[in-house]
């Protein structure tokens, strides 16, 4: 009996361990992609993920580049800098990809920039942070607009508005660590004085503590720096204790998903966002709104959910890295140079500029700045 | 292959005159040798080799925590800290004070074992859960403070700039070299546990793990041998997150949060306590199923729960012990 | 004066929260000495299945809970039957890594069964929020505070002046000679995972309100849990909903006068503290001993 047991047991560890077979194909462009499709970013990464491998299947069927067909290999990081340096290593060695995409969040991709650089295998990041491409290594682009331009959109705001004092709440991860640097380092430019700086757990139930601090240095707004949840038990606590003081938050909160959560208490809240939530409001002179629509009609009609400015970072990503692989035949310092030479691409997130000083390529235009009304988004000026 | 031989011709010759177990641990050890040499040499894939680095990052780990599991019997949730202490004491002194990483090491092993200390001295007087709940929250707390104290550690950003290790003209940066560093500390690791283990030390400890009140009544000083168990399992953790950092070249709090503290039990406990060998089994298959379990997409975490229960209901001893007694059954059967 | 009133309340808030998990831990110890570590998993359940129950089926509110209820002890008892008793070696360390397991598993299949996006759910009864000496109070609160003393007291009456919960004490305290008085011990553990799991869920069901409910909410609310029931005395129910509270309180407390970065910090500290100094916790008569 006992025995039986065993040998099912071992049975089933030996089927489980069963390496998934991969498909072996000739004169295909290997891409990799490294997303955090689970775990606590997956907002991040699932949209990512999607939509490369909707792009690659659209670039295969108008027939590829230059005849050869593209094949996506995406892992999983998890948000799990360990796991994303496994994933690349596996990419660049095992895959042999020419081109990686992703991660999805700043720790994973400065955990793996030293491996691309020393491999000099071309790396497309969807992530935030600043410290990813300054200072600038040559091998390391990202789509995602910075921190540091949003902040400065929202503190240019916050100058029009006449307001002088700010109390900042931010998020104790990564994303909310980076915008509280920024949210320091800038405020003397625009003269505003940061009277208050708190933080929360991006799993807290409750926020109402940090709140009930800021209120009390009695400042002109408050700005909450995270993503979804928290940042919505943020707005929810705020009109429970009934402050009355403006409350931004910041371009990670910027889905559908926050006004859902928010509910009634995302009224009157001011972000800035990409301008991929607001497609149907933009001007029909932006040269960014044709792309934006076809994206969405693709997404939609593929997935049966809405976009988010997350899918748009691989968006460009794909796009950008499809452009350099043209006529390269497969060299990888051709892709990357071609990258570098990318001027006015005009993607998802902004229009794109690389050079070899800059390879984020973003300027400030590619954040508009919005507010909740009615449940819906509202552009500002 | 020749040293393989050479073993087996060393036990029929001196088997008869030498202490059996003796000679099944050089064997067991030459073995071992013999196939990090094979697994070295000629694997030239570098994602091979930088799994197989990871595998033994973590059996310096599960060795550690084995010794305090599997042969003190007493258990830590939060010995991911000992980790992360090791890996940001290097990072700090040879990333943003310029220090050489060998003596950078030395540091991270002095912090580890001191904190372990001051640490251990309370909290090594409770038992059980409340042992378990002891280190969890000092593991919290270092992680916490991992995460806070950014001007110096970078915050949850991460720390970026650990230099690449080097002696003379050798860079640790290849996957081979970096391969042997690691098993090459691995292998002086296990002899260490096995030296200790065959010392006095080492029956008071398996005494301890036994009954705590026998041992105290025959005069084991329970407390201190713990302690100092403590601070060696601390030590081995702190080496590992040493070879992590160097490795990576860039380490963020959640390689040392509470997860991977789990992770870290699982491989003693999966493997089989109070086994040098289970060690490097559990930690092996804990760094390989997420690779395999790749293929399983976004049941991945499922699939590793169940195997999680389903090795531990039928067994409990671990894997070395469940394939052995298994192994055993079959040869009985047969005659 | 205001700032500290409002600390206090939120301070409760959480704490209730804390404690409502805390004692669904505690009462699974006292039965069966078994320190469940998915409990939260099970709280995420709860509160993911109100999501389902009431805000998508828009069931009626009595009926939703209810069936989040159910769910959350069916699961238990299929979790006690499957996994924890068909376990050969039932050594605490070996429970405890299939507990773990078990916690992984269910965090997988949350997670295929919501998908990945956190949810909000209403609150139970639409009032503004009250205020007291100019601190605001929320409704939703009062119902956690309500629903964890409700929970204390249900289960305290349970085990000490019902047969059955009699017997499950007895079969705790000595499970050869409960048997031998003719206890059957296997169905004590099982209603005694029912019972905790279905604790979980309630905790689960109250909070879904307050906060934002996703598959992966569990693991923090299950370690304070775990915290604030050590801090009371594992196996005292009131001491566990005491430990809650005082871990709440204490908490909001450290964030509002010291550091809210530092707010996790302190409640692990004070647990430090309260463990050299209190080994079994601050109201347990028990001497803390080996697994």
């Amino acid at each position: 009996m006992g025995m039986k047991k065993s040998v099912i047991a071992a049975l089933f560890l030996v089927l489980i361990l069963l390496p998934a077979s991969s498909l072996m194909a000739t004169s295909v462009y290997k891409v990799g992609g490294i997303f955090s499709s689970t775990g606590r970013a997956s907002f991040l990464g699932d949209p990512e993920k999607k939509t490369m491998e909707m792009m690659v299947e659209k670039i295969n069927a108008e027939g590829g580049i230059d005849g050869h067909m593209l094949e996506a290999v995406i892992y999983d990081s998890e948000g799990d800098p360990a796991k994303a340096v496994s994933a690349v290593n596996k990419l660049i060695h095992k895959d042999k990809v020419l081109a990686i995409v992703g991660p999805s969040t700043t720790p994973t991709t400065l955990a793996i920039v030293n491996f691309v650089e020393r491999a000099q295998v071309p790396l497309i990041s969807c992530a935030a942070g600043v410290k990813i491409t300054t200072p600038v290594k040559p091998w390391v682009f990202k789509t995602a607009q910075s921190d540091l331009l949003a902040v400065a959109a929202v503190y240019q705001h916050m100058k029009n508005a006449g307001i002088k004092k700010i109390g900042i709440l931010t998020v104790s991860n990564s994303f909310g660590e980076s915008g509280k640097m920024q949210l320091l380092d800038q405020a003397q430019d625009f003269g505003i004085e940061v009277v208050q700086v708190e933080s929360f757990g991006a799993k807290d139930t409750d926020t109402t503590t940090q709140l009930t601090k800021i209120k009390a240095a009695s400042p002109d707004a408050i700005v909450c720096w995270g993503t979804n949840p928290g940042p919505a038990v943020v707005a929810k606590n705020v009109k429970q204790l009934k402050i009355d003081i403006p409350l931004y938050q910041s371009h990670g909160v910027a889905s559908p998903k926050f006004i859902e959560l928010a509910g009634d208490a995302a009224e009157g809240i001011i972000l800035p966002t990409g301008k991929i939530l607001v497609t149907e409001l933009l001007d029909d002179k932006d040269s960014q709104k044709k792309i934006l629509e076809g994206y969405q009609t693709d997404y939609s009609a593929k997935f049966n959910s809405n976009v988010s400015g997350f899918g748009g970072y691989a968006f460009d990503a794909v796009n950008m890295l499809a452009n350099a692989l043209k006529g390269s035949n497969g060299d990888k310092n051709k892709i990357r140079l071609a990258l570098e030479n990318t001027r006015n691409h005009v993607g998802a997130t902004g229009e794109f500029n690389f050079s070899d000083k800059d390879h984020n390529g973003l300027s400030p235009e590619a954040f508009v700045m919005v507010e909740i009304k009615n449940g819906t988004w509202k552009l500002i000026d | 292959m020749y040293a393989l031989a050479d073993c087996f011709r060393l036990k029929r010759q001196n088997g008869s005159d030498m202490d059996d177990n003796k000679i099944k641990n050089r064997i067991e050890h030459a073995v071992f040798i013999c196939i990090i040499l094979v697994l070295g040499l000629f694997t030239q894939n570098t994602y091979y080799l930088q799994i197989m680095t990871f595998i033994g990052i973590n059996t310096l780990l599960a060795l550690g925590l084995n010794m305090l599991i599997g042969y003190a019997g007493q258990i830590s949730l939060g010995h991911a800290a000992f980790y992360g202490i090791g890996a940001y004491t290097t990072a700090i002194l040879s990333g943003t004070f310029g220090i050489s990483p060998w003596l950078s090491l030395l540091c991270a092993i002095g912090v580890a074992v001191l904190i372990a200390f001051v640490v251990g001295l309370p909290t090594l007087r409770l038992s059980g859960y409340y042992l378990g709940m002891g280190t969890l929250g000092f593991g919290m707390i270092v992680n916490i403070l991992f995460r806070e104290w950014s001007s110096v550690t970078g915050g949850s950003s991460g720390f970026v700039g650990i230099p690449v290790l080097e002696a003379g003209k050798v860079s640790f940066m290849s996957g081979q070299n970096y391969f042997f560093l690691v098993w090459g500390v691995v292998l002086g690791a296990i002899l260490m546990c096995r030296r200790i283990l065959a010392s006095r030390m080492g029956r008071a400890l398996r005494s301890i793990h036994d009954g705590e009140k026998a041992s105290l009544a025959v005069g084991v000083n329970t407390h201190y041998l713990k302690l100092q168990i403590f601070m060696f399992s601390a030590s081995l953790g702190a080496v590992a997150g040493f070879l992590y950092a160097h490795f990576v070249l860039f380490i963020s709090p959640e390689s040392f949060g509470f997860m991977v503290s789990v992770k870290m039990v699982t491989m003693v406990v999966i493997g089989g306590m109070a086994s040098v060998w289970g060690a490097l089994l559990g930690a092996s298959l804990l760094t390989l199923l997420p690779e395999v379990l790749h293929g399983f997409a976004e049941y991945e975490m499922i699939v590793f729960g169940l195997i999680l229960m389903v090795v531990m209901i039928f067994m409990p001893q671990g894997l070395t012990r469940g394939f052995l007694d298994m192994y055993e059954k079959a040869r009985k059967k047969r005659q | 004066m205001q700032e500290i009133i409002q600390y206090l309340f939120s301070g409760i808030t959480t704490g209730a929260i804390y404690a409502v998990i805390a004692v669904g831990l505690s009462m699974l110890y006292s039965s069966t000495e078994l320190i469940n570590f998915a409990h939260g998993e099970f709280v995420m359940i709860g509160a993911m299945s109100m999501v389902t129950f009431w805000v998508h089926m828009a069931l009626p509110l009595p009926v939703a809970i209810g069936c989040t209820l159910a769910l959350g002890c069916a699961l238990g008892l299929l979790f006690e039957r499957f996994a924890i008793r068909t376990a050969r070696n039932p050594q605490p360390i070996v429970l405890v890594i299939i507990t773990v397991g078990a916690s992984i598993f269910l965090r997988g299949t949350g997670m295929i069964v919501w998908g990945k996006d956190p949810f909000s759910v209403p609150p139970f009864s639409n009032h503004e929020s009250l205020e007291i000496f100019g601190a605001a109070l929320l409704p939703q609160s009062i119902w956690i505070v309500a629903a964890a003393l409700l929970l204390a007291g249900g289960i305290h009456f349970f085990l000490k002046r019902t047969l059955t919960g009699k017997a499950m004490v007895a079969s705790a305290v000595n499970q050869k000679a409960a048997w031998l008085s003719g206890i059957p011990p296997e169905r004590m553990a099982v209603l005694a995972f029912a019972i905790s799991t279905g604790c979980g869920a309630v905790a689960g069901i109250f909070i879904a309100p307050v906060t934002m409910s996703s598959y992966d909410m569990g693991t923090i609310l299950g370690l304070k849990g775990f915290c604030a029931a050590m801090i009371g005395g594992l196996g005292s129910l009131w001491g566990a909903f005491a430990g809650g509270i005082l871990l709440g309180v204490l908490e909001s407390l450290g964030a509002g006068l010291i550091s809210s970065g530092l707010k996790d910090a302190i409640a692990f500290i004070l647990l430090l503290l309260i463990l050299y100094v209190r080994p079994g916790g601050l109201f347990s008569a028990k001497e803390a001993k080996r697994f």
